[in-house]
This record gives C-alpha cells, sequence and structure tokens, in this order.
C-alpha cells in the first residue's frame, strides 16, 4: 500500500506524516507543484501553514497543481486524509463540508486530547471499536469546525461524523464536538487532531496509527477484489 | 478602477475577534459599544470590474463563512502599485 504526502510551501508536518505512514507501508512526497499523484493508493494533505495561510487557511493551497489531480483521485473514490491544515484545505476545495474557525479563545493550543469514535463504519476508523476512545494531539490556532445547522443535521444523520472530542475535552469551540467529519461518499476524511503524531510509544501513544492501519487495511482489500 | 472589498464574518457565526474587541474597549473606558465584528479590507486594481463577484467568491472569501461587500471605486492607483 503505497501513501502519497503533499508537500506545499509551507507544510511542517509531511514528515511525520510520511514516517507514520511508512510504519504501515510505502509512502512518497508529492510535490505541490507537479500534477502526479506518483500512483499512490492513498492521498495525505498534512498538517502546517501551506503558502503562508495567506488570506484564509488553506484558502491558496486548494488551487495547487497537485490539488486538481487530488480532487479528480477523489472522485474517482481514492482515499484522501487531511490533517489539520489539511483539513482546512479540503475544506476550502468543498471537498469536504464545513470550514475552521479561529479557535473561540483565539489561542494556539497544543495538547492532548481524548477522541471519540463515533463511526468506525469508514476506510480511515475501521479498525477501531464503536465508542473507542484515542489520545491525540491537537496543536491549532484555526480549528473550530463550523458548518450551518441543518448541515450539521444531515452530517450527523448520514453518519460522516467519524471523530468527536470527548465530553470536557473540546478545545477550539468546534460544533458539536465534532474533531473530523468525512464527505458523502466516506472516501475523503479531515480531522483536526494529528494521528501522525501519535505512532510511537516514545511520544505517550500510539493511537494514531489505528487511522494509518484503517487506511492500510481498506486499500488492501480493494487490491485483493 | 481600484476597488475595495470588505469582508466579513456571516451574520450569526461566531466571531470571537470582534468579541474581544468588544470586551477590550469598556476597558479603556470607551462604554456603549455593541455588536463589535472584526473583517477584512482588500484593495485592488481590477481591469474588468464585472468578474471582480467572481473573484470574491471563488478566492477572495469563503461564502460559507463570510460576507462580502464591494465598495470604493476609483481610478487605479497605478500599473503596479507596491
Amino acid at each position: 500500500v503505497k501513501f502519497g504526502v503533499v508537500r506545499f510551501p509551507g507544510s511542517c508536518d509531511e514528515v511525520d506524516a510520511l514516517l507514520a505512514a511508512e510504519r504501515v507501508g510505502d509512502a512518497v512526497i508529492l510535490w505541490h507543484g507537479d500534477r502526479d499523484l506518483q500512483g499512490a493508493d492513498a492521498v495525505i494533505v498534512p498538517g502546517g501553514f501551506s503558502y503562508g495561510d495567506y488570506l484564509r487557511v488553506g484558502a491558496i493551497a486548494r488551487f495547487a497543481p497537485v490539488m486538481e489531480e487530488v480532487a479528480e483521485f477523489a472522485r474517482e473514490g481514492g482515499l484522501v486524509l487531511g490533517i489539520c491544515n489539511g483539513f482546512q484545505v479540503l475544506c476550502e476545495a468543498r471537498l469536504l463540508p464545513g470550514a475552521l474557525l479561529p479557535n473561540v479563545t483565539l489561542k494556539f493550543i497544543f495538547r492532548q486530547v481524548a477522541l471519540e469514535v463515533t463511526h468506525p463504519d469508514s476506510p480511515f476508523t475501521r479498525e477501531c471499536a464503536p465508542g473507542e476512545r484515542l489520545s491525540i494531539p491537537v496543536k491549532h490556532t484555526t480549528g473550530c469546525f463550523y458548518a450551518p445547522e441543518p448541515e450539521l443535521d444531515r452530517l450527523e444523520s448520514e453518519g460522516q461524523v467519524l471523530l468527536r472530542y470527548a465530553p470536557g475535552e473540546n478545545p477550539n469551540g468546534s460544533l458539536r464536538d465534532i474533531a473530523g467529519v468525512c464527505n458523502a461518499q466516506r472516501n475523503v476524511f479531515g480531522l483536526m487532531p494529528h494521528p501522525e503524531h501519535a505512532v510511537d510509544p516514545l511520544t505517550g501513544s500510539t493511537d494514531g496509527l489505528k487511522l494509518f492501519e484503517s487506511i492500510r487495511a481498506h486499500v488492501a482489500d480493494r487490491i485483493a477484489v | 478602477v481600484r476597488a475595495r472589498v470588505l469582508v466579513k464574518p456571516k451574520a450569526g457565526i461566531l466571531d470571537p475577534q470582534g468579541q474581544a474587541v468588544e470586551r477590550a474597549l469598556p476597558a479603556l473606558g470607551f462604554t456603549g459599544v455593541r455588536n463589535v465584528h472584526v473583517g477584512r479590507l482588500i484593495e485592488l486594481d481590477v481591469e474588468d470590474l464585472d468578474r471582480l463577484p467572481e473573484m470574491c467568491e471563488r478566492l477572495l472569501t469563503n461564502p460559507l463563512i463570510e460576507d462580502y461587500e464591494i465598495a470604493g471605486l476609483e481610478p487605479a492607483v497605478g500599473p503596479d502599485s507596491k
């Protein structure tokens, strides 16, 4: 299973994402200016400050040449995981619903949070148990998930909210404690917490690996068919 | 022409920056201030004003969370204002 990890000018978590992906498969860096996914089975849009996050977070990056390929890949059913800034980019690209607003505290937050797996029935969470708690760090200033109320109702009824902050753990004011959502087709997923920073016992938690293992299992099943 | 695009948080959307400013003003003795919202001003010279709304909707704003208005039309500053 081959992961492609996008690198924009201003990305800073692409190497951790690459190393995390390499724990479960192969991984390559995809340069933002190249319209080439190098045959990746799954694409990760990583954290950081793409194009300086000028104008709005993720607003410029969504027009990067590589993103045209990522959008096409997503339309064809390819798995795309957006982490933090990658989540923001995928929302700006309209590959995911909603938007990320500044944290209600207006402060940068950097800490471990407890998440609850709301729906394990997705390519990104299938290795988790329903309601399982994951300990994964967040580090962001613009992570307050927003969507209009009817859209939030729809996301919940369609089971697109895959991860929530556990009760009392919501660090940024995200509506309905939403930490991660997928698209209607369930092949594009974005989350603010950083699973790639929770893969080694050295840093306290390996719960983030479950997302990478889920992707690997899903792709392996598809290849086997 | 030179145009100004005023961008502000959509009505009803949480605006923590506006709230922070609203809380800070009374601390300086400025009372009676309400409904503070913090947005962004984008100034630009455009050759084809008809295309400005499309620019606003595709890049300059995120229509899901922001409203905009086009204001302050005047002659362009020059070919390359820095």
